[in-house]
């Protein structure tokens, strides 16, 4: 994930959430993933129109943690993500 | 035992189907099509489902499209909150049926792929056209812009084409593949001379989709299924009995698999009579197979017993007449050399003709 890159939820994938088991879940085609509250944060942040680096410095002052953390944990999530083809990157 | 909630459930909506593919899912004794559940009792199940916590519904058949309140059915279920995937050949969808679907809220198709040529195709399918048919339906997802996930049925006559499969998927535009090869089920039993790969054949698929998942990382995701008989391990059938997924059959009648009637023993629910959260808590054939208790040896002792459950129930009863046996695929049963000499013995019936499947019979008219 580049710092300019501008990553998506495309068509078929969308954040749900799960009243059941009180939790927010990722729906994508044929497949649900249990998000914890990071991760959760981190998709709420990606709207199609914010680059990596304008989520993780709103992520970084949300949480007040240090940028560098936040940035290698979101690339890491959000690269597995697009490896499924969960997600869309646009840059 | 705390029973979770279930993720996902296969509706099957119609036995009716266009096509005959010899290894059909479908029981070999269908529902006719006066017995399926109309348009308002489909709408409850869906939100039963949604309330006892599923997230993923798979609407199937038979060809669902066949049911003409297809786009209402959709339109029900995610007024549920459900994620509505549609398992189709194609064939009974139109330009505007599609754009229907969309508007109804569809969220993803599963196409299915009989073969890769019209001649292969066709002839699986047994419906002439199908192939011409599916390719013109596949460029009108691709239009829309619905998510596609191509479903590949492989076995002994087409294996040879997965390569090409997969170059499909990627010119389609679908962002996943499943790579499936035959399980023997349903009709599928009846044609394991045709369709049984070879142990060579099952081998280089695996070596075709490893390179491919490599190759295609970040533009095609492949799921794979591989060659059952073939294996030294079984499969985590269901992810284990009653755990994560149950089918409803186009009557009504509750499943905790699809094959699950096939077991002489077990009695099934219907969405007419309890509730869906009441039928998967305390019906007793999702009790049956449920956690590890009901294991024999050698699952019981096994460090693998919460792995795969002991295999597939379905498969102990068809092959050696006993569901409560261990799969006999698995390398610890006594059955296994025994099932991989068959396996080997179906794989050389080289002229073995496929036997289609039925249609389910016409409603029974009684006369006064």
């Amino acid at each position: 994930m580049d710092a300019a890159d501008i990553p998506a939820l495309p068509r078929g994938v969308r954040l749900h959430f799960d009243k059941v088991r009180d939790t927010w879940v990722l729906l994508a085609p044929e497949r649900a993933v249990t998000l914890d509250g990071i991760g959760h944060a981190i998709l709420n942040a990606v709207d199609g129109h914010r680059r990596f680096e304008e989520i993780v410095d709103h992520l970084a002052d949300s949480f007040g943690a240090p940028r560098d953390q936040v940035s290698t944990d979101s690339a890491g999530f959000l690269d597995a993500l697009r490896d499924r083809r969960f997600l869309d990157i646009t840059s | 035992m705390t029973i979770p909630p279930p993720i996902a459930m296969l509706a099957e909506l119609t036995h009716r189907c266009p096509l005959s593919c010899p290894y059909c899912s479908n029981p070999l004794e269908m529902a006719r099509q006066d017995q399926e559940l109309d348009t308002a009792a489909w709408a409850r199940v869906f939100r039963e489902a949604a309330e006892l916590g599923v997230l993923q519904l798979h609407l199937s058949g038979g060809e669902p499209a066949s049911r003409r309140d297809l786009e209402e059915l959709v339109s029900s279920a995610r007024d549920a909150g459900l994620y509505t995937n549609l398992i189709t050949s194609g064939i009974g969808l139109t330009e505007k049926r599609l754009q229907a679907l969309d508007d109804a809220g569809l969220d993803h198709v599963q196409l299915s792929l009989q073969g890769t040529s019209p001649e292969m195709a066709d002839e699986i399918g047994g419906y002439k056209g199908g192939f011409k048919r599916k390719m013109q339906v596949a460029a009108w997802i691709g239009q829309i812009g619905f998510p596609l996930t191509l479903n590949a049925v492989l076995h002994r006559r087409n294996l040879h084409q997965l390569p090409r499969a997969i170059d499909m998927a990627v010119e389609m535009g679908a962002r996943r593949i499943e790579v499936a090869t035959v399980q023997f089920h349903g009709w599928a039993l009846k044609n394991r001379d045709a369709l049984m790969p070879a142990r060579e054949q099952a081998q280089e698929a695996t070596r075709i989709v490893t390179e491919a998942r490599q190759a295609l990382k970040g533009t095609l995701v492949i799921d794979y299924v591989p060659a059952d008989y073939h294996d030294d391990y079984p499969k985590r059938c269901m992810g284990g009995w009653g755990t994560s997924g149950l089918n409803v059959a186009p009557d009504g009648v509750v499943l905790p698999c699809h094959a699950a009637q096939t077991i002489p023993h077990l009695e099934f629910d219907r969405v007419q009579e309890k509730s869906l959260g009441e039928i998967w808590r305390n019906g007793s054939a999702f009790n049956a197979y449920r956690g590890t208790d009901w294991m024999p040896e050698p699952c019981q002792s096994c460090e693998r017993k919460t792995v795969d459950f002991g295999g597939c129930r379905c498969q102990a009863m068809a092959i050696i007449g006993d569901a409560n046996a261990t799969d006999p695929v698995c390398i610890k049963s006594p059955h296994h050399a025994a099932l991989q000499e068959q396996a080997n013995t179906h794989a050389r019936q080289d002229d073995a003709p496929l036997t289609y499947r039925d249609q389910p019979k016409r409603a029974v008219v009684s006369v006064e």
